[in-house]
């Protein structure tokens, strides 16, 4: 196909657009080339974060092993959007098998090509793993450290909706304090999701010591897709937790996901960083700080600490949260 | 190569004969034995290329094997009780999954109580899984299953258990006769799956099917399954061929020949079986037995044939359905249902209870009369089995049933025998 250069001109916001970008600086998927390995015309819901993750996430990755790669996917949201059979949206090697063992499986499949690449067979093939938080952080807790304490070749990507969307949004161990889910409700003026709880997967995959393990959101997609890009760089076991909301289960119109992912890590509620063997290298600083309030009153899930009265001790211990974050990420230029 | 070797090296031999390209073990008596000799062989180079993977559970194991064999790796595991069941559903996902991955069983109770000692009752708990489960006899069966195990299942596109009684054959040091590898590999063809994982060819495995197709989804893997009823003998046969003796196939009968009476079971307990056959043939009673060496699919035409001349038949066995009574009894009767034969079902063996030849004379010759219920638990200590019941009457708090047991049998070490 023909391209034709065009100019552009940014007008005051903080996206970057590709078109305002040199052409080796732009996205996988705004090249022509791309390769729509979750190719459209799925069942995902409008607006839906952990579609438009996947869609970045496994391009840059299939782009990084020049079209050979396999997936192996966890059930979720992701697995039944995308695949009821006679139709696919995968345009690579994609295996779904259980809820709670997506690495184990990568595991499988990168030692069987480890096995083949010593018969001279089946050369340069790269393996990713996904699955939704519920998969990765609750069921599928135990194989995915197993395949990272083993350093297997794999790269898994965990696309953190906050809870397990797949079949209606109850709780998971990534689901925020003070979220209302459909097992943690707020009725009576209940809390929702007690303090205290749950778990910040990164951090754990951090403590592994693995070659690298990186958080992102689907705010800055250049950010999501370079990540995608370094991990590919290195062999052994990856891990990048993605943020993606869900307007179904956070309860926002499905035209502010990418508004809620930028509010999640602008608010320093969900620390955007990377790390390699063990120590974190870089932190993607709060451009223009908001308060974790702005990014709790849009949602639905958060409706309780607004209203009959507003909640002022949750939101304090919320802010706290976030503080925490900017300080332990040094989010914010003061923290450096 | 005749070689005087324990059951689980032995085992483990005849695997790394059939080269498969990725292993994954988790420990749990009696299996470990098999793993680790394979370790071994593939940290020495003997086997090669092949990825050894210490996996954290059995789950896990399994599903390593699921995600090598799906790309077109040659995959193996072995488990045991817990470990079968805590693989549960992996163990049905790589079925319906069609993956022919061969996996021993190195039979065990289950808990609880926990019990390290053989009976069958792991591999009766996942039969239905839509695995190929074969028992073997003795040590060279178990070899020799597990080299058609891998045939079997690559042809079919199914997973195969290969179940040995634990401790009995896996712990038993005996003469087995080793083939050489260039007899496997006459034997057994390259695996050439029927789907893969390749970039080449990209492909979706394992999505979503709805009750449009679900039907038909499974009755294709239970025609599958019956595939293999014509195939087993056949691949038995071309066995013999190459190994120069009789393996596998899908039951042995054992002087069945005018025998008013047959003993039906499976596994190491055909050993005792067949002696006490014997020494009561010597006696002039007409009595026979029949091993079942292929559990599923179930061989019901093999069994009709060669049970159809008995008066009765006695289905000893080393499982119980709690509140029904007997697994492979129930299937045997089944078979039967049309002819006029008497069943008995005998729970024999459970935990790793001896089952001896003297029970066993008395037990038959019961049966001969006529003079046993329609089920038999073999050898139930009556008197500790009312004590405790009594106890329970007595009292609402009356303790774990496991311990106050054992309390009454006494401790075992310090018993005189
Ligand atoms: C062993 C097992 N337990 C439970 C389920 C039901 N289940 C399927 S998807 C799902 C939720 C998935 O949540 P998550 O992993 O966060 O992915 P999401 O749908 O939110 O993207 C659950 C609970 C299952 N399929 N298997
Ligand atoms: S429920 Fe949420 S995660 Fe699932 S498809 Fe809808 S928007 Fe996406
Ligand atoms: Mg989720």
């Amino acid at each position: 196909m023909h391209e034709q250069p065009i100019k552009f001109y940014q007008t005051g916001t903080f996206t970057v657009g590709n078109r305002l970008l040199p052409p080796e600086q732009r996205t996988v998927q705004s090249r022509i080339k791309r390769y729509n390995s979750l190719n459209s015309g799925h069942r995902a819901c409008q607006g839906c974060g952990e579609a438009l993750g996947a869609r970045y996430c496994v391009d840059a990755a299939m782009e990084a092993a020049n079209g050979r790669l396999i997936a192996a996917n966890a059930t979720g949201c992701l697995e039944v959007f995308s695949t009821p059979y006679p139709e696919t949206s995968w345009q690579l090697p994609w295996i779904h098998s259980l809820f709670g063992n997506t690495a184990a499986v990568a595991t499988g499949i990168a030692a069987a090509l480890k096995v083949k690449r010593a018969k001279g067979e089946r050369r340069h093939i790269r393996v990713i793993a996904q699955g939704g938080d519920g998969g990765t952080t609750d069921i599928g807790f135990a194989c995915l450290s197993g395949m990272f304490e083993r350093n297997d070749d794999v790269l898994y990507i965990c696309y953190d909706n906050g809870g397990y969307m797949n079949t209606g949004v109850q709780r998971s161990s990534a689901t925020p304090p003070a979220a209302r889910t459909a097992t943690t409700p707020s009725l009576e003026g209940a809390l929702g999701n007690a303090f205290g709880q749950g778990k910040f997967l990164p951090e754990i995959a951090l403590a592994h010591g693995i070659p690298f393990v990186a958080t992102a959101t689907v705010a800055d997609l250049h950010d999501l897709e370079a990540k995608v890009r370094r991990a590919m760089e290195f062999h052994g076991a990856r891990y990048l937790h993605v943020l993606v909301p869900c307007p179904l289960g956070w309860g926002f119109p499905s035209h502010e996901t990418i508004k809620m992912a930028r509010l999640a890590k602008e608010s320093g509620i969900f620390p955007v960083f990377a790390a390699e063997s063990g120590e974190v290298v870089a932190s993607a600083p709060i451009r223009r700080k908001v308060p974790v309030e702005d990014y709790l009153r849009p949602q639905k899930r958060f409706a309780h600490l607004f209203s009959p009265t507003l909640n002022l001790a949750a939101l304090a211990r919320l802010q706290e949260l976030a503080d925490r974050n900017i300080r332990k990420y040094r989010l914010l230029p003061e923290t450096l | 190569m005749f070689e005087q070797i324990e059951g689980s090296r032995a085992v483990a031999k005849a695997v790394a004969l059939c080269r498969p390209e990725v292993v994954c073990a988790y420990p749990i008596s009696p299996q470990t034995h098999i793993v680790e000799a394979l370790a071994e062989m593939v940290s020495s180079g003997v086997l090669s290329p092949c990825e050894f993977i210490n996996v954290e559970s059995e789950f896990a194991a399994l599903s390593v094997a699921i995600g090598a064999s799906a790309t077109g790796a040659r995959s193996y595991t072995a488990t045991a009780s817990q470990g079968l069941l805590y693989m549960a559903e992996a163990v049905f996902n790589a079925a319906g999954l069609g993956l022919p991955i061969v996996m021993t069983v190195a039979n065990r109770a289950l808990g609880a109580p926990i019990n390290i000692w053989n009976d069958h009752s792991d591999a009766m708990a996942l039969r239905d899984a839509g695995w190929i489960q074969l028992f073997a006899e003795d040590n060279q069966e178990a070899v020799d299953l597990h080299i058609q195990a891998f045939r079997l299942g690559e042809e079919l596109s199914l997973p195969v258990m290969v179940c040995m009684d634990g401790f009995i054959l896996t712990h038993a040091v005996e003469r087995v006769d080793l083939p050489t590898q260039a007899q496997v590999d006459a034997y057994l063809p390259p695996y050439s799956p029927r789907q893969v994982l390749d970039p080449a060819e990209p492909v979706s495995i394992g999505a979503m099917v709805g009750p449009e197709a679900f039907m038909e989804v499974k009755y294709l893997a239970h025609a599958k399954q019956m595939e293999a009823l014509r195939l087993i003998p056949q691949y038995a046969e071309e066995f013999r061929a190459i190994f120069g003796r009789p393996s596998g196939g899908l039951a042995h009968a054992y002087r069945t020949e005018e025998a008013s009476t047959i003993v039906v079971a499976m596994g190491s307990v055909m050993g005792t079986i067949k002696d006490v056959i014997d020494e009561m043939r010597e006696a002039g009673h007409a009595i026979g037995a029949l091993g079942i060496t292929l559990f599923r699919p179930f061989p019901t035409a093999a069994i009709v044939a060669a049970l159809r001349g008995a008066r009765r038949v006695v289905v000893l066995e080393k499982s119980l359905a709690v509140g029904l009574g007997g697994i492979l009894a129930t299937n045997v009767r089944m078979a039967l249902a049309a002819l006029p034969i008497d069943v008995y079902t005998v729970i024999a063996g459970l935990g790793g209870r001896a089952i001896t030849k003297r029970s066993l004379h008395a037990l038959f010759r019961r049966a001969e009369k006529n003079d046993l219920d329609s089920l038999t638990f073999l050898d139930l200590d009556e008197r500790l089995v009312a004590r405790q019941l009594a106890r329970e009457k007595e009292r609402r708090k009356s303790g774990p049933v496991a311990e106050n047991l054992l309390r009454d049998v006494g401790v075992i070490a310090a018993r005189n025998y």
